[in-house]
Order: C-alpha cells, then structure tokens, then sequence
C-alpha cells in the first residue's frame, strides 16, 4: 500500500447545508436526479415483465424505500439503478447518461459514485475485511493504509475485526463491513437490497442509523426492504418517502406507513 | 499493444492479491508450459540439426562427381585416358585425377577388408571430378563418353543428393511443424486453465465488477498470474531440455544424424527465446479467456 493516502472519515457531511432528508444537490452532482427510470420495463427471458412502464426519479439527497412481497422485482430495480442490468424498454439514466449507451467502462466508473450493499453481501474471503472494505479504493488505483481507515471502521463498529477475514464475521458483522465498504468512495447513491434480512431488530437499527447518518451527509439512499417496522422506524427519524411495487408497477405507497 | 502488455505484466501487488490463489490451475499451467517448452528445445534442436545436414549433405556432394571406367582388359587404361582428355576440354570442370590402387582399397575395406587383391580383380577404374562456377553440363558430357569412351559413365551424385537434401529438408519442415503444434497446444492448456480459473473465480469477478473495477484491471489480474507461471514453467522446461541435449553423447563421425542432433556456436541462444514466446502466448490466450468470460457477465 501507497504512502501518499488521507483519512478516511466518512461521517464528514460535504458541503451539506440542509441535511434534511429530501432533494438537496450533491457536490458531485448538479443535475436534478442521480437515478432517473422513464417508461422502464424489464423481463427476464422465457417471462413475462417483471417491471413495466416505471416511472422514477431520485432526487440527490432524498431518501426512499421500495417494498413489496417476495419476487415482485426489488432487486431487478435495484440492480438497474446501478447498471447491473439493462432494461428491455424504456430508458434508465445514471447521473445523465442513458445505461445503454455506456461502455462496460463507464458502468465500471458508475459504479464507484453508486454503493451498494447486499443482503447476501459477498466478500473476497481470502482478504482481510480491512482489505475488502477498501477494495472500491484498490481498483480504482488508489492506495490505503490500514490506519486511514480506522475511523471507518469504528464508524461501523468493526474496529476489532479489521484483520478478521470474512467468513469468520456474523450476519451483522457482514452488512456492516458491506456498508463500509460501499460508503469508502464516498458516492453520491447508497443502494441498500433488504440490508437488514439476515440480522436481528437491534442490528438492522443500527444499520438504519448508520443509513440516515449517511443521508444526512447528503448522500441518497435507497432500501429495498419488506420489514414494515424498519419503515416505521426510519419515518420517525427521516424524511422518507416509500415507493411500493405492486402488479409490476411502482407506486407511491400511502403516508400511514 | 507494447504499452498494454508491459502494464498488464508489470507487477501489481494490490491487483494480484485479489484474485486468490489457486493451486490446481497454477500447477497445471507451469507443468504445461514447461512439458511444452522442454518439447520446443528438442523440435529446435531437431530443425537446426536436419538444416544442417541438409547444407552439408548438398555441399558436399554437389561440387563433385564420379566418373567409372568398365571395359575389357587392355583397353581401360586406353579409355581412361580418353576421358580424361574429354574432361581437360569440358567447361565447368576445374579438376579430374584417376584415384589409386590405394585409394580405391581403402574404397572397398569396409566390405572386402585389408588384404584384397585389387591388381588381380576386373575392379572399374574410378575419376574424380572437381567441378567449378556453374559446373558442366552432365547430359553433353554423358553424350561425348558414350561417343568417345563407351564404358565410362558419369555419375553426378543427383540421384543420392536429391532424395537426401528433399528428406533433410522435410525434416526441417516438420521441425518448425513441431514447434508449431507445441505453441498451439500450449495457448489451448493455458486457455483452458484460464477459463478454469475464471469459472472458480465467479464470486471474485462478481464482487470486483460490484465495487466498479473495469474489465481491464480484472483481467490484467489474471493475465499477469498466468503470463508469468507459464514463463516460469518454460524456463524451467528449457533448463531441462538444454541439459538434456549437453548430456547427449558428443558428436563423431561414426555417430552420424544422432550425435549431430543439438545445437552448435550462437544456436544455444535460441532457446533463451521460449520462454518470453510462452509468456506471450499464455499472456494472449489469458487476455483472450477473460475478455470473453467478462463481456459475458453482466
């Protein structure tokens, strides 16, 4: 690892004056949504549309969730947020580029403003979890020590497991060093795929927190996510609107949430 | 293409640390590339060696002929004479002597051994003939002997020098056949373990594209790991196969094509070149293996 590195502190807000959830502009991004879906459809082959006709717009700074039952296509959604797929209609814009006129490259680039975090996160198990937290630095060519990303770590209470390698953390240990790892670059979207299904009510709190934390710096957030209470909890805390997809649609679901 | 290639073999600590070792295919790659390269060294050596026989064979032969004078006792010595004279105005021929009773004893030692008789024995008078620039003309010169001395035939030794330079030079030919086959059966084990590798490494790949690395800095990942087991395999290959061709017994008249089989003054240089050719080809057949293994994943 290089020498010439900084601190990485990730609770620091970035020019956030109104850290009120909602749209605010991110540094980065002076346009008026990061995530922009326009007559969307999407089917896998041999079915029918999973999504059809979505209409969508993150605002920068806002904070969602999208809920539904099992198999309705939180997940595809969220993968064409980032560029994982591409719609079989419609257009997805990412920080105003058309997802089908991108190069494998420009995806690549993408993906470094956008964080995502799994709920079945996947690591690379033969490096220590210091080294998978810092992997979206590593592959874009920058350099880390381990003492760059103590605060990091302590951000998301992992100080102790840094040397730890992944298969020996629990299922919260796991999501918080996925979170970690997706915040390291600093990106403007935070994309969050039932990030608390494999943890108990306490832990999926404290991931929670650590969300609004980050959508308090301005960052936007989306959680795909099917625990109602988590709704409930974070709509006491933040300004959060939540988006339902039902009969392969999205809608914006009732205030009584 | 340069620029790529020395980026993608240059070393990268942190690039090569992401991809997780992987004992079966590195194995199978530096045991390839070093059967393969120690097969290379022996193809060369056999190309270099059938080259020069070839040379040897055609210069030795093709600078001179044979001419045989049979006939009834009392006129071959008048007969010899008469050829010579012919050989004295033929153009193209530097040189001609009767060889002695000596020299064709020792001709015939080999079959009939040291004692024969030669003097008393209807043994064909043999000439030898030194050709110069261009030569003669064979087919005049059979014609003025048939003409002048009917039991004199010339042999110019095509029809032995012929089939053995066409056969010393299809030995060649399947040589460089040799290496041939050895490279393309090296790119397809080294593709092969590549996409073995690639197959076992999904998860890495999936994870690695997750965090935004670009198809080039995975595959760079890859290439530069097979790129240098397959030169270090045929460097080892090549070490052994150098040994084995300094051990072989040393070259000697009665030895022949066998003991001349290896390499001679600044062709030893030339198996330094397989293993920087065995990093080339594991570096194109990985970089081809990924490529297509990456556009196919989403």
């Amino acid at each position: 690892m290089g020498s010439k590195t900084r601190k990485i502190k990730p609770l620091q807000s970035r020019d956030c004056n109104n850290c009120n959830a909602g749209a605010k502009l991110s540094p980065r991004n002076t346009g008026h949504t990061v995530i922009e879906f326009e007559e969307v459809s999407y089917g896998y082959s041999g079915t029918g549309p999973l999504l059809s006709d979505i209409n969508l717009k993150l605002a920068p700074g806002s904070f969602h969730f999208l809920t539904g039952p099992s198999g309705a296509g939180k997940t595809t959604l969220i993968k064409l947020c980032y560029g994982a797929l591409v719609p079989t209609q419609g257009r997805v814009t990412l920080f105003d580029q058309d997802v089908r006129q991108m190069t494998r490259d420009d995806v690549a680039h993408t993906r470094r403003k956008i964080g995502v975090v799994h709920q079945d996160v996947q690591f690379l198990d033969h490096l220590p979890v210091h080294e998978n937290v810092a992997l979206p630095l590593t592959v874009s060519g920058k350099t880390t020590e381990v003492s760059d990303l103590s605060d990091l770590m302590e951000w998301v209470g992992l100080t102790g497991q840094m040397e730890a390698l992944p298969p020996a953390l629990s299922g919260g240990e796991r999501q918080r060093a996925a979170l970690a790892r997706a915040v390291i670059m600093s990106p403007d979207v935070i994309l969050a795929d039932e990030p608390t299904g494999n943890v108990d009510w306490d832990m999926s709190q404290r991931l929670l927190k650590l969300l609004i934390e980050l959508n308090r710096m301005g960052k936007t957030v989306l959680i795909a996510t099917h625990d109602m209470n988590l709704i409930r909890a974070a709509k006491a805390q933040v300004q959060a609107r939540v988006l339902r997809i039902s009969d392969h649609r999205v809608q914006l679901a009732g205030a009584d949430l | 293409m340069r620029r790529r290639f020395s980026s993608l073999v240059s070393r990268d600590t942190q690039a090569d640390r992401v991809v997780p070792p992987t004992g079966f295919t590195a194995r199978l790659t530096v045991f390839a590339s070093g059967a393969m390269a120690f097969l290379a060294v022996f193809a060369l050596a056999l190309s270099l060696a059938t080259g020069r026989l070839a040379d040897q064979w055609s210069d030795a032969l093709a600078q001179s002929a044979t001419i045989r004078v049979s006939a009834p006792d009392g006129q071959v010595d008048q007969q010899v004479l008469t050829v010579m004279e012919v050989l004295q105005t033929t153009p193209g021929i530097k040189d001609a002597r009767v060889l002695t009773d000596s020299e064709q004893r020792d001709l015939l030692e080999p079959w009939f051994g040291p004692d024969l008789p030669i003097e008393t024995l209807p043994v064909p008078r043999l000439i030898e003939v030194i050709e110069e620039g261009e030569g003669y003309d064979p087919e005049g010169l059979r014609q003025r002997l048939a003409g002048e001395a009917p039991g004199a035939i010339l042999d110019d030794h095509a029809r032995w020098r012929e089939p053995l330079v066409r056969a010393a030079d299809r030995l060649r030919g399947l040589g460089v056949v040799s290496i041939l086959l050895i490279t393309l059966t090296m790119a397809a084990m080294i593709t092969l373990a590549a996409n073995a590798a690639l197959a076992a490494n999904a998860q890495v790949i999936h994870v690695l594209r997750l965090v935004g690395a670009r198809d080039r800095y995975i595959a760079g990942a890859f290439v530069r790991r097979f790129t240098l087991r397959a030169f270090s395999g045929a460097a080892f290959g090549v070490i052994a196969g150098v040994l084995a061709i300094l051990f072989l017994p040393s070259a000697d008249v009665g030895g022949g094509f066998l003991t001349g089989l290896g390499f001679r003054g600044w062709h030893w240089i030339l198996p330094l070149a397989i293993p920087p050719l065995a990093g080339l080809v594991a570096f194109l057949a990985t970089r081809h293996a990924a490529n297509t293994t990456l556009r196919e994943l989403t």
